[in-house]
């Protein structure tokens, strides 16, 4: 079997989503880099992979995907095991636990993290500022989103319940390059959060795609 | 077996997408209002069904859900072999995953494209008294036009946004659309035919007509 190919930078985000949930099963993969700097991602070459010009794309055999949550489920639904079920279709409301805190990181944890990474990492990048204000602000909104998860984890160890799931790896990349910021003292006053976060790091999956990123 | 519960007002984009799932399906259901006007959504009991105090919630017997897509999901595994439909295609790889991929692209393209429109021009005129940001509404027509490009190649090659079957992703479109059809600018579709030929023929199901019913485009 052909190792499946995932298309865009190692050092990008959502491209670590997918790539924690391949070493998460053991598949045999590929990262194929993607150009931004050169457009590559709006040639005609990646648009057939994704039509909106983003990355991650995937390839496996014949199928080809987008959207990194979207790749993330079809790699933990095919190479399911009895071991790792991080999706846990079989079961109703496992499942259905599951997606509702896949999208708490996809509607609410995402939208009020990204704008710090964006402006912590980017901004400066491209020779510009970050905007302190946009920071407070987004930092604000994360609070408010961290008191509700220390009330869900001190309850359960994981966010859909005792168990891992993608719910739980959603929230890596992101995380991890905050860590890295000025802000992550937020986290100290959320134990629970805190604790949860140590166990995620702690994974072998976790720590594999970090040594794989590049250095800052 | 008791029907299950959607909390939250019927009008709302995100509730209307529960219910078209559950008209799908034909299971029994009752939505429960949720006053926002009176706080009602900040409230303990309705914080313990979600507890970001949005809408919808939802509850089956022991089982407490928020988060619509998340919500619908549940709803159409329940009662997919009962009422015969098959809207996620989890038994098929190939199939399951071109529903995810376009379930994702109306939360994380479509609609942050689309939905700008419908709040400016419908929701806060209405609600807040507001005028509507020509600018905002402008900028956003914009990237909807280099969306709907997309749309376009894609249905001109299937009949519904993951194949030649309707699916999950094609009815999370309905309920923004629906109210984008209300603004000044629905006839934005008109230059995209297979997209315009789409709608309709999501906008003819009965399920979509007998919930739009519950959603005037005028408020």
């Amino acid at each position: 079997m052909a190792p499946v190919k995932v298309f865009g930078p190692a050092m990008s985000t959502n491209v670590a989503r997918v790539l924690v949930c391949l070493e998460e099963v053991g598949a045999e993969y590929e990262v194929v880099d993607v150009d931004f700097d050169a457009g590559e991602h709006k040639r005609p070459e990646h648009l057939a992979r994704n039509p909106f010009g983003q990355t991650p794309a995937f390839q496996d055999g014949q199928l080809m995907l987008f959207e990194s949550r979207a790749i993330s489920r079809h790699v933990l639904r095919k190479y399911k095991t009895e071991e790792v079920n991080l999706l846990r279709e079989g079961n109703l409301q496992e499942s259905a636990l599951v997606d509702v805190w896949l999208d708490v990181e996809a509607h609410q944890y995402n939208p009020a993290i990204s704008p710090i990474i964006y402006q912590h990492y980017l901004i400066p990048m491209r020779g510009g500022t970050p905007d302190q204000k946009l920071i407070s602000k987004s930092m604000e909104k994360m609070k408010k989103l961290l008191d509700v998860y220390e009330a869900r984890l001190s309850k359960f160890k994981y966010l859909a319940g005792d168990f891992v799931s993608l719910a739980d790896l959603s929230h890596f990349p992101y995380t991890y390059y905050f860590m890295a910021t000025p802000y992550v003292s937020a986290f100290d006053s959320y134990p629970s959060v805190k604790a949860w976060w140590e166990s995620l790091m702690s994974r072998p999956a976790v720590q594999k795609v970090i040594s794989q990123l590049p250095k800052q | 077996m008791a029907p299950v519960k959607v909390f939250g007002p019927a009008m709302s984009t995100n509730v209307a997408r529960v219910l078209v799932c559950l008209e799908e399906v034909g299971a029994e259901y009752e939505v429960v209002n949720i006053d926002f006007q009176a706080m009602e959504h900040k409230s303990p009991e309705h914080l313990a069904r979600n507890p970001f105090g949005q809408i919808p919630a939802f509850q089956d017997g022991d089982i407490v859900l928020f988060e619509s897509r998340a919500i619908a999901k549940y709803v159409l595994r329940k009662y997919s072999k009962s009422a015969g439909v098959d809207l996620l295609r989890e038994g098929d790889l190939k199939e399951a995953a071109m529903v995810d991929v376009w379930t994702e692209v109306e939360a994380h393209t479509y609609n942050p494209a689309l939905s700008p429109v419908v709040y400016e021009c419908l929701i806060y005129p209405a609600m807040r008294g507001v005028p509507t940001n020509q600018k905002v509404v402008e900028e956003s027509l914009e990237k909807l036009k280099k969306v709907l490009d997309v749309y376009e190649a894609r249905l001109s090659k299937h009949d519904y946004l993951a194949g030649d079957f309707l699916s999950f992703a094609d009815l999370n479109h309905f309920p923004y659309t629906h109210y984008f059809m209300g603004t000044p600018h629905a006839s934005l579709f008109d230059a995209y035919p297979h997209v315009k030929a789409w709608w309709e023929r999501l906008a003819a199901r009965p399920s979509v007509k007998k919930i739009s019913a519950n959603m005037p485009l005028k408020f």
